[in-house]
C-alpha cells in the first residue's frame, strides 16, 4: 500500500473514483490505430523511395522528391510517424512517471518533440521537392 | 517513478527449513512465503516437507496439511475447495492461480513455490489486501440499472442476447488476472484492471441493462479503462479460462463505436 493510500482516511470507494472520468483517450486509441494501419501501406513505398535517394546528390534527390505522388507517399509518411510516435511515447510516460509535474513536464516535451521532428523532415521534403 | 524493486522492508530474507515429518514415505517440498505484520522482521521463505500420501492431490491441501500438522500459524484464505469462491488465489510457481484447482503434481522441478498475488499490500503470509481491487468492481456499479418500471415478473431476454454474457459472468473474483497485469501493478489506483473491466462488459453487453451509455461514459479514460495494452498476462491467469483482455477489446471497440 502506497504511503498516501495509507495515510489518507478517504474511503476505498471514494479513492477509485477520484476525480472521475476524463471522457477521454478512445481518440488517441483510434489515431493511434489508424497511423499504424497508415504506416503499414506506407512503409514499402517509403522504403522504396529511399533506397532510389541512396547514393544520390540534393540535385538527384529533388528531382524525384519533385514527383507529386513521392513527396505526397514521404509526407503522409512523416504526419503518420510522427503522430503514433507522440501517442506511443505518452502512454509510455503515463505507464510509468507517476510525478505529477514531472508527468506534465514529459508530456509536454513529447509534443514539442513530435511536432519539432514533424515540421522539421515537412520543411526538407517541400524544400527538395519544390526546389526552393 | 513506477516502483521496479521492492522496498526494502518487503526484501525477502532466509527463511527456516521445518523438520520433515517421521515416517512419510513420499514427501514433496513447499517454499512458503511468510510475513507477520506483528514481528517488524522482513518477509521471508520458509521450507516446509509435506507427506502426499497423507493429504489430498491439491496445492491447497498442502498448505491446509502443514497447517494441520507442522505450522498453525501459517495463514492463508480457503473457503470452497472447489473453484468457486476465488478466496485461495495465490501465486503457485510464478503463476497467479486458485491453490484448490492446481494440483501439486502439476508442478514440475522440486519444490512448490507459493507466494502471495503479487503486487497487493499484504495482510500475513499469503493474504493479500484486496480492498482496492473490490472497490473497483463497486465502482463499476455490477447490478442491473433501468429506468423503465420493473415488470411484474422477471426481465426478460432472448437466448442469443444471454448467450453474449457467457465468458464472463463465469468471473469469481478471485484477482488472479488483475495482479498479474504490469499495467495494473504500475497504475493499480487508477486503471481498473481486468477483473473490474470484464465485470464492466458483462453489465455493457447485458440487453436488459438502460444505462450502457453512462457505463460507457465512466469508463472512457485514459487510466481506468486504457491503460490495458492486450498484455494478455490475464487470459493466461485466469483459473476459470476466461480471456479478460477480449472483454477489454470489446469496450474500446464500443467506444469507438459510438464516435463513428
Amino acid at each position: 500500500m502506497s504511503n498516501a493510500r495509507a495515510k489518507s482516511m478517504r474511503t476505498p470507494l471514494g479513492r477509485v473514483r477520484n476525480l472521475g472520468a476524463a471522457h477521454s483517450g478512445t481518440g488517441d486509441f483510434w489515431r493511434q490505430r489508424i497511423t499504424a494501419v497508415a504506416m503499414t501501406l506506407l512503409i514499402v513505398p517509403v522504403v522504396v523511395v529511399v533506397i532510389m535517394l541512396l547514393g544520390r546528390n540534393q540535385a538527384g534527390a529533388a528531382q524525384i522528391l519533385g514527383s507529386l505522388p513521392i513527396a505526397l507517399i514521404m509526407l503522409l509518411f512523416v504526419v503518420a510517424s510522427c503522430w503514433h510516435m507522440k501517442i506511443g511515447m505518452q502512454v509510455i510516460i503515463e505507464d510509468y512517471v507517476h510525478t505529477e509535474s514531472l508527468k506534465l513536464i514529459a508530456i509536454m516535451a513529447n509534443n514539442f518533440f513530435a511536432v519539432t521532428v514533424a515540421i522539421a523532415s515537412i520543411y526538407a521534403l517541400i524544400k527538395l521537392s519544390t526546389g526552393v | 517513478m513506477a516502483e521496479f524493486a521492492l522496498p526494502k522492508n518487503s526484501q525477502i530474507t532466509g527463511g527456516k527449513t521445518w523438520p520433515k515429518p517421521a515416517g512419510a514415505t513420499e514427501l514433496r517440498e513447499f517454499r512458503v512465503y511468510r510475513w507477520n505484520p506483528d514481528d517488524g522482521k522482513n518477509p521471508s521463505v520458509d521450507t516446509y516437507y509435506v507427506d502426499v500420501n497423507d493429504c489430498g492431490p491439491m496445492v491447497l491441501d498442502g498448505l491446509i496439511w502443514i497447517k494441520n500438522h507442522i505450522d498453525p500459524s501459517l495463514t492463508f484464505r480457503r473457503s470452497c475447495r472447489e473453484g468457486v469462491c476465488g478466496s485461495c488465489a495465490m501465486n503457485i510457481d510464478g503463476q497467479n492461480t486458485l491453490a484448490c484447482t492446481r494440483s501439486m503434481h502439476d508442478v514440475k522441478d522440486g519444490a512448490v513455490k507459493i507466494n502471495p498475488l503479487p503486487h497487493q499490500p499484504v495482510v500475513k503470509d499469503l493474504v493479500p489486501d484486496l480492498t482496492n481491487f473490490y472497490a473497483q468492481y463497486a465502482s463499476i456499479e455490477p447490478w442491473l440499472k433501468t429506468t423503465t418500471p420493473t415488470p411484474q415478473k422477471e426481465w426478460k431476454q432472448t437466448h442469443e442476447d444471454r448467450e453474449k454474457l457467457d465468458g464472463l459472468y463465469e468471473c469469481i473474483l478471485c484477482a488472479c488476472c488483475s495482479t498479474s497485469c504490469p499495467s495494473y501493478w504500475w497504475n493499480s489506483e487508477r486503471y481498473l484492471g481486468p477483473a473490474a473491466l470484464l465485470q464492466a462488459t458483462r453489465w455493457v453487453k447485458d440487453s436488459r441493462d438502460e444505462a450502457t451509455g453512462e457505463r460507457l461514459d465512466n469508463l472512457e479514460d485514459p487510466f481506468r479503462l486504457y491503460r490495458c495494452h492486450t498484455i494478455m498476462n490475464c487470459a493466461k491467469a485466469c483459473p476459470k479460462g476466461l480471456n479478460p483482455a477480449e472483454a477489454i477489446a470489446e469496450l474500446k471497440l464500443k467506444l469507438v463505436e459510438r464516435q463513428i
